[in-house]
C-alpha cells in the first residue's frame, strides 16, 4: 500500500479538500501538479526530512513522498535548531523539504533542499510507488533530544483499516479536523483517516485564535474532530465550542477525566464523544465511547488485533499498530521480549474499570506534551547556588498537569557571588528555566526545601517510580 | 473588591508578567481567551490559586461549567467552599 495509490483506489481521484487557515486545496489537483517544485523524482529512494512550519505544506509532502522516498522524517514545527544535526545523522537523511519559515541552516550538510509552499505547480507527473517508505516520527526523550520512532504506513493505519468496516454507512464524505499538529501521532491519525477515507481535512494553525479555527471548521461542515482534553477545555473556555456540530468528538493524548467528558456530552448532545488511547511507540490501543472515564477491565487480555496487558502497574500493548523500533545506537528496545510495548502509563483497577494514574518514571504530560523531569532538573542544577532539585507533576484541571520543582540550595560558603532571597530566589530559578527550556517545561512553582530523599542506590526518590 | 477577587487579579497580573504576556483590563465581561493568557498561563494561575485560596473549584465533586469570562472565573472561586 502507498498513500497516493490508496487515495486513488478504484481508479477515482480523491474528492476531498484540505484546508489551512489561508488556503483550500483540492486533493485531485495532485494528479497533475506538485508542491515540490519539479523535484519529486530527485527524492526517489532517499531519506527526506519534512520540516515545514506550515501544516498543509507538510501534508502535501507526505502524500507526494510516500512510495517515493526510502524514509520520510516528520519534523514537528517546533523542532529546535540544535536538534537538527542529530536527527539528520540518526535518520541518514540526504534531502529535505522546508518552507520559507524554517531557517536554511537547519539543513546544513544535506545534498538536496527544496523550499515548498502549499501552492501547487502543474507539471507532467507519473506518480508511482517504488519504495515501501518508512515513516519516522519524533518523540521527546529524557535528555530533551528527540527519539526517532520507525513506523510504516501499514503500522500507522492499522487502527484505521480495522475500524473502517463499521463506519462504511456514512452517506456523505466525512470532514475531519484536529487541534493537533499532524506531525504528532494524534494529528497524523486524523490526516491519514482524511486521506484514506476520501474525506476533507481542516488543519489547525497555532497562530489562529481558537474561535476562528472553530469558525473555519464549522464553515467546512466538520463531522469528526479530535484533540487533547486540554484542547477541549480551551474550546469550552472560548465560549465558541458550540459553533461546531460534529458527529464525532474524540479526546486523546492525555487523561480524559469525568468532568471534561460530561462537559463535552452536554455541549455536543447529538455527537458521539469518545476518548482514545494511543502513543507514538505503541500505536492506537482502544477507544471508549460510553461516556465514562477510564476503560473497561474486559479490554485487558481480550483477544483481537490489539492486545492489552497490565504488568508492573503500567499498560502494555501488542498490535500491528506498534512502531517497529527506535532509530539510532544505544537506544533501549521499543518492545519487551513478549512483543508488548510498555506505554509507561500507570493504570489502576477500580470497580471494573482501569483508570490512568499518570506516567511511570515521573514523565509529566502538560497539555499533551511530554516533559522528562531530568531535563528540567539539569537546567535548575546548573544554577551555581543550587545543590539539587526534584521536578514532578502536579495535577491541573486546565492542562492535566503542570511542572513543579523542589530545590535544595547549596551551602553559602560554596557559592560565588550573591544569592537572591525569598521570592526573588524562586523567580530567578524560574527565569533560568525559561531561558533554557520551552514554556511547558518551565516549573509553574518552585519550593525551596531543606533536603530531598535519596535512595540507598544514591538516586533521587521519585513519586510513582 | 472581595479578597478572592483581589487575589485572582494579582495572580493574573503576576503570571502575565512572568509569561511576558500583555494582560487586557480585567473587567467582568472580558472573555478569558482574550485576556492575553494562554492555556499554560491559566494552568499556572489555577495551581497558584489553589495554594493561596485553598480551593480548586475545577476539581469539585459536582461537574463545573467552564468559565468563559473573567466574571465567570471569579464567581466560580467565590461560590466554591473554601
Amino acid at each position: 500500500m502507498w498513500l497516493w495509490g490508496a487515495m486513488c483506489a478504484a481508479g477515482q481521484l480523491p474528492a476531498g479538500v484540505f484546508h489551512s487557515s489561508s488556503t483550500a486545496l483540492a486533493l485531485a489537483d495532485l494528479a497533475g501538479a506538485s508542491a515540490l517544485g519539479g523535484r519529486l523524482e530527485d527524492f526517489r529512494g532517499r531519506t527526506v526530512l519534512i520540516a515545514a512550519k506550515d501544516q498543509l505544506t507538510a501534508a502535501l509532502a507526505l502524500i507526494e513522498l510516500d512510495g517515493v522516498a526510502q524514509r520520510i522524517v516528520l519534523c514537528p514545527p517546533d523542532l529546535a535548531h540544535a536538534h537538527f544535526p542529530a536527527v539528520i545523522q540518526t535518520s541518514g537523511a540526504a534531502a529535505w523539504v522546508r518552507d520559507a519559515a524554517v531557517p536554511e541552516e537547519n539543513g546544513a550538510g544535506l545534498e538536496l533542499a527544496v523550499t515548498a509552499g502549499p501552492a501547487l505547480t502543474a507539471e507532467p507527473l507519473r506518480r508511482h510507488c517504488t519504495h515501501e517508505t518508512e515513516w519516522i516520527l519524533l518523540t521527546s526523550g529524557t535528555t530533551g533530544a528527540p527519539k526517532l520512532v520507525l513506523h510504516t504506513l501499514a503500522s500507522l493505519t492499522g487502527a484505521i483499516v480495522y475500524q473502517q468496516a463499521r463506519q462504511q454507512t456514512a452517506t456523505r464524505l466525512p470532514v475531519w479536523s484536529t487541534f493537533y499538529d499532524i506531525r504528532r501521532y494524534g494529528g497524523l491519525q486524523i490526516f491519514l483517516r482524511a486521506a484514506l477515507r476520501g474525506g476533507s481535512l481542516v488543519l489547525s494553525d497555532p497562530k489562529e485564535p481558537i474561535t476562528d479555527f472553530l469558525g473555519r471548521a464549522a464553515a467546512a461542515g466538520i463531522t469528526h474532530i479530535s484533540g487533547t482534553p486540554s484542547h477541549w477545555r480551551r474550546s469550552l473556555m472560548s465560549g465558541a465550542a458550540a459553533t461546531i456540530a460534529p458527529a464525532y468528538v474524540r479526546l486523546s493524548g492525555e487523561i480524559a477525566d469525568q468532568a471534561i467528558l460530561d462537559n463535552l456530552e452536554a455541549t455536543y448532545p447529538n455527537s458521539g464523544v469518545a476518548h482514545a488511547f494511543a502513543s507514538t511507540e505503541a500505536g492506537v490501543a482502544f477507544e471508549v465511547g460510553d461516556g465514562l472515564a477510564g476503560f473497561p477491565e474486559a479490554l485487558v487480555g481480550a483477544p483481537g488485533p490489539v492486545e492489552l496487558k497490565v504488568a508492573d502497574g503500567t499498560l502494555r500493548i501488542r498490535s500491528g499498530g506498534n512502531a517497529t523500533r527506535y532509530l539510532g545506537e544505544q537506544v533501549a528496545p521499543l518492545r519487551g521480549a513478549d512483543g508488548f510495548v510498555d506505554t509507561g502509563d500507570r493504570v489502576e483497577l477500580r470497580d471494573g474499570r482501569y483508570h490512568f494514574m499518570g506516567r511511570a518514571g515521573g514523565v509529566i504530560n502538560v497539555g499533551g506534551l511530554k516533559v522528562h523531569p531530568e531535563e528540567v532538573e539539569a537546567v535548575i542544577n546548573a544554577i551555581p547556588w543550587v545543590r539539587m532539585s526534584l521536578v514532578k507533576a502536579r495535577r491541573n484541571p486546565i492542562t492535566g498537569a503542570v511542572v513543579t520543582a523542589e530545590v535544595v540550595l547549596a551551602d553559602d560558603k560554596d557559592v560565588p557571588g550573591e544569592r537572591p532571597e525569598g521570592a526573588a530566589l524562586t523567580r530567578e530559578i524560574i527565569e533560568a528555566c525559561r531561558r533554557g527550556l520551552p514554556a511547558h517545561k518551565v516549573p509553574a512553582m518552585v519550593r525551596i526545601v531543606p533536603s530531598l530523599e535519596v535512595s540507598a542506590a544514591g538516586k533521587l526518590v521519585r513519586p510513582g517510580a | 473588591m472581595s479578597s478572592v477577587r483581589a487575589t485572582i487579579v494579582s495572580q493574573f497580573e503576576a503570571v502575565a508578567d512572568e509569561q511576558q504576556r500583555r494582560l487586557a483590563p480585567l473587567t467582568d465581561d472580558l472573555k478569558l481567551l482574550q485576556s492575553g493568557l494562554d492555556s499554560l498561563s491559566f494552568a499556572i494561575v489555577v495551581a497558584r490559586l489553589e495554594d493561596e485560596l485553598g480551593r480548586d473549584p475545577f476539581n469539585a465533586e459536582e461537574a463545573v461549567e467552564f468559565p468563559v469570562t473573567f466574571g465567570d472565573f471569579v464567581r466560580l472561586y467565590e461560590h466554591s467552599a473554601g
